[in-house]
């Protein structure tokens, strides 16, 4: 019976209804559906870990732009300054003269503390000589009440963050549980409070000694020197070597060989630029070390296969029909590519070019060999032209110095830093969307 | 549209010979493409290619301005003799040839610049303008005679791509003109055009043989009926058959040029 039914059927008539699924199609729709949830899931993966590492980074970076300081109003007669000036230890006669005042204004508010010089100096660090400079700098200011900003140790820095308790907090000489009273003391007298952190931004590296004064300004200026380095070597090395190879270069072994070493090079380990540029620039051509000259050198090296790349995919991805247009018109080849083919191709270079320069921003690895790591940059470059050649430091690499060292303050000062270089990459990323949007025009 | 097949046949007996190509050969790689092909253009006529895909007219127009240079494999032998000068001649600059050879491509390819900038290109570029009335003055003349000045003479800072398609077609055979060649040379150029946009094409191209030696490939037979003097007939690399266009369409010598047109190869 079933045999007749087969053999009766008409040849490749489908048997059942359109209304329900056969055996079939319901196993092709599972499938799809499969393949859908996983898609989803790898997503929500890697969106979560987008999140946490987000998260992380703005957590543990946020306190490196706040810090502790003491915001008191202070005023120096010019018969307190002469007095000071001719005792024999000059800080300490100011700072008995900023105690007395901060005493003042504690009772002022109901507070009656005992505190000494040494407990003073355990919060703010020598106080005297600060103010004392600054009155040497500025007479004019002598009988006029100032405003003055004092940083608080790192310590004291770390009670207000919740990195130091009264718990964990063992009495030494750089802080005592005594202090802490008088921290708290000041904090409500509204005298000891939480400020935005400038020198993290514009200042200098610090000593080992000194996470509070630690800034990231001057490696910003010098990954700015190398950023100008790589962007004026390699976007012109680079799209020339595109244009030759993609318009004009014949199409023989030797160009082949060249193209498949581009793309290898792509892949080369960062390092290797490094120990390549501390060969050939430090100690063959003898460059000054440690300068953002020679760290946008190996940068260079290091972007021009990913500008290459992209600036001849772009030249690839305009239509032949207008260089057939322009060549139609009695233009010459280069006036093809000039006038034609390089304008539209340019979003992509642009986009390529700013990824490659985003890639060589946090590059640190070939950085670790010419040494930009080692050194710590104490302050900004003297001039333009000494910005490329004065030891400097780099984003990436002053982020991994603070990483590096013991203190737990540097801590926070490296996850700020990252902070920081993402804000400046992120910056970049738009800059290349605005100009592909901009330059973006259809054919 | 055209003369009586008779009287069109009077005319061109006058005409003198433009491009004169004998012995035509051209290898792509391995490829033989173009089989000793010879055959003599006249000036001021219209010249049509038909023959199946692949068969080389294509190939063949490509060798009048040299665009085939472009193409690394392509190696062109022969004699192409262009008002008695051999274009192929080692003296001879392939940019100043296609000044002297417009070409139309099979797809519009206005630049993605303003419909000024477009005319305007190729008169800048050959300094064939002295200053920006006489440039004004070149982008109208050849938007006239490319019969789209009415349509677009109150946006000429507009995109050129952003018009129609026969639009777009009229626009560049309107810059091909603008650098005043001798011979127009065009690749299909209604193949990505509706009927309308075709039947403006052709009628323009009637209007350009008063000034120029047009050479136009085309699938349409009835294109080539319709807008030709004289019609060329490939066939597999060899130019099978050429003359009169009447004479070809209603009585071809050849049996194949017969079987194709009769629609029985193709």
């Amino acid at each position: 019976m079933t045999d007749a039914s087969i053999n009766n059927a008409a040849p490749g008539r489908r048997p059942g209804s359109l209304l329900s699924a056969d055996v079939r199609t319901a196993k092709r729709n599972a499938a799809e559906k499969r393949f859908r949830a996983y898609g989803l899931t790898a997503m929500l993966i890697g969106l979560f870990f987008l999140v946490v590492l987000f998260v992380t980074i703005v957590r543990s970076g946020a306190p490196a732009f706040t810090r502790t300081v003491v915001d008191v109003e202070f005023t120096l007669t010019q018969e307190q300054f002469d007095a000071a000036e001719s005792e024999l230890f000059k800080t300490k006669a100011y700072s008995n003269l900023f105690i007395s005042e901060l005493d003042a204004r504690l009772e002022q508010d109901g507070l009656d503390l005992d505190f000494d010089e040494a407990a003073i100096e355990r919060l703010l660090g020598k106080v005297g000589g600060t103010l004392r400079e600054h009155y040497r700098a500025n007479p004019g200011d002598l009988g006029q009440p100032v405003q003055f900003e004092l940083a608080a140790s790192s310590r004291v820095d770390g009670y207000f963050k919740g990195r130091v308790t009264r718990d964990t907090l063992q009495d030494s000489r750089f802080l005592q549980a005594s202090d802490l009273d008088l921290v708290d003391a000041l904090e409500e007298a509204g005298i000891m409070k939480q400020a935005f952190n400038w020198t993290f931004i514009t200042g200098a590296d610090s000593g080992v000694d000194n996470p509070g004064g630690a800034g990231i300004g001057a490696s910003v200026v010098g990954s700015f020197f190398m950023m100008l380095v790589v962007l004026f070597l390699s976007l012109p090395i680079g799209v020339a070597a595109s244009i030759y190879l993609e318009e004009f270069a014949p199409q023989n072994r030797f160009t082949d060989l060249i193209e498949v070493n581009i793309s290898n090079l792509a892949a080369v380990p960062s390092i290797v630029f490094g120990i390549l540029g501390l060969a050939v620039f430090i100690q063959f051509m003898h460059l000054p070390q440690s300068a953002p000259l020679v760290g946008g050198l190996v940068l260079t090296l290091m972007t021009l296969p990913t500008i290459i790349i992209s600036t001849r995919a772009s030249l690839k991805s305009v239509p032949p029909s207008i260089r057939d247009a322009a060549l139609g018109v009695g233009a010459s080849k280069m006036q093809a590519v000039f006038h034609h083919v390089l304008p539209l191709a340019m979003p992509g270079i642009l986009t390529g070019t700013i990824i490659g320069l985003a890639q060589a921003l946090g590059e640190t690895a070939p950085l670790l060999l010419i040494g930009m790591v080692g050194f710590v940059a104490r302050g900004y470059p003297d001039g333009f032209l000494a910005g490329f050649t004065e030891p400097n430091s780099a984003m990436p690499a002053q982020i991994y110095t603070w990483a590096a060292r013991a203190d737990v303050s540097f801590y926070e000062k490296a996850w700020g830093g990252i902070i920081i270089l993402l804000a400046f990459l992120l910056t970049m990323n738009i800059i290349a969307i605005i100009l592909r949007r901009r330059f973006e025009r259809r054919w | 549209m055209y003369d009586a097949p008779h009287t069109a046949e009077m005319k061109v007996n006058q005409k003198e010979i433009k491009f004169d190509c004998r012995d035509c050969q051209v290898y792509y790689g391995d490829t033989h493409a173009i089989k000793d092909v010879s055959v003599q253009i006249e000036d001021k006529t219209v010249t049509a290619f038909i023959g199946p895909s692949g068969c080389g007219k294509s190939t063949f127009l490509r060798c009048l301005n040299r665009m085939n240079d472009t193409i690394d494999v392509a190696r062109v032998e022969g004699s192409f003799l262009l008002d008695g000068e051999n274009i192929y001649d080692k003296k001879v600059d392939p940019v100043q040839l296609r000044a002297k050879v417009g070409m139309v491509f099979q797809k519009p390819n206005p630049f993605p610049k303003s419909i000024y900038d477009n005319i305007a290109y190729g008169p800048r570029i050959h300094g064939l303008a002295k200053n920006k009335t006489d440039l004004d003055d070149i982008v109208e003349r050849s938007l006239r005679r490319g019969a789209i000045w009415d349509e677009v003479k109150d946006r000429l800072h507009a995109s050129g791509t952003g018009l129609s398609g026969g639009q777009q077609q009229r626009l560049c055979i309107a810059r091909a003109i603008a650098t005043e060649p001798e011979v127009l040379l065009m690749d299909e150029p209604c193949s990505a055009l509706d009927p309308i946009a075709t039947g403006q094409v052709e009628e323009l191209i009637d209007e350009l043989r008063e000034s120029y030696s047009v050479v136009i490939v085309t699938h349409s037979m009835q294109q080539a009926a319709r807008v030709s003097q004289k019609t060329a007939f490939f066939h597999l690399g060899n130019l099978v058959e050429y003359g009169e266009t009447g004479q070809i369409f209603t009585n071809p010598v050849d049996p194949r040029t017969e079987s194709y047109i009769t629609g029985r190869i193709g």
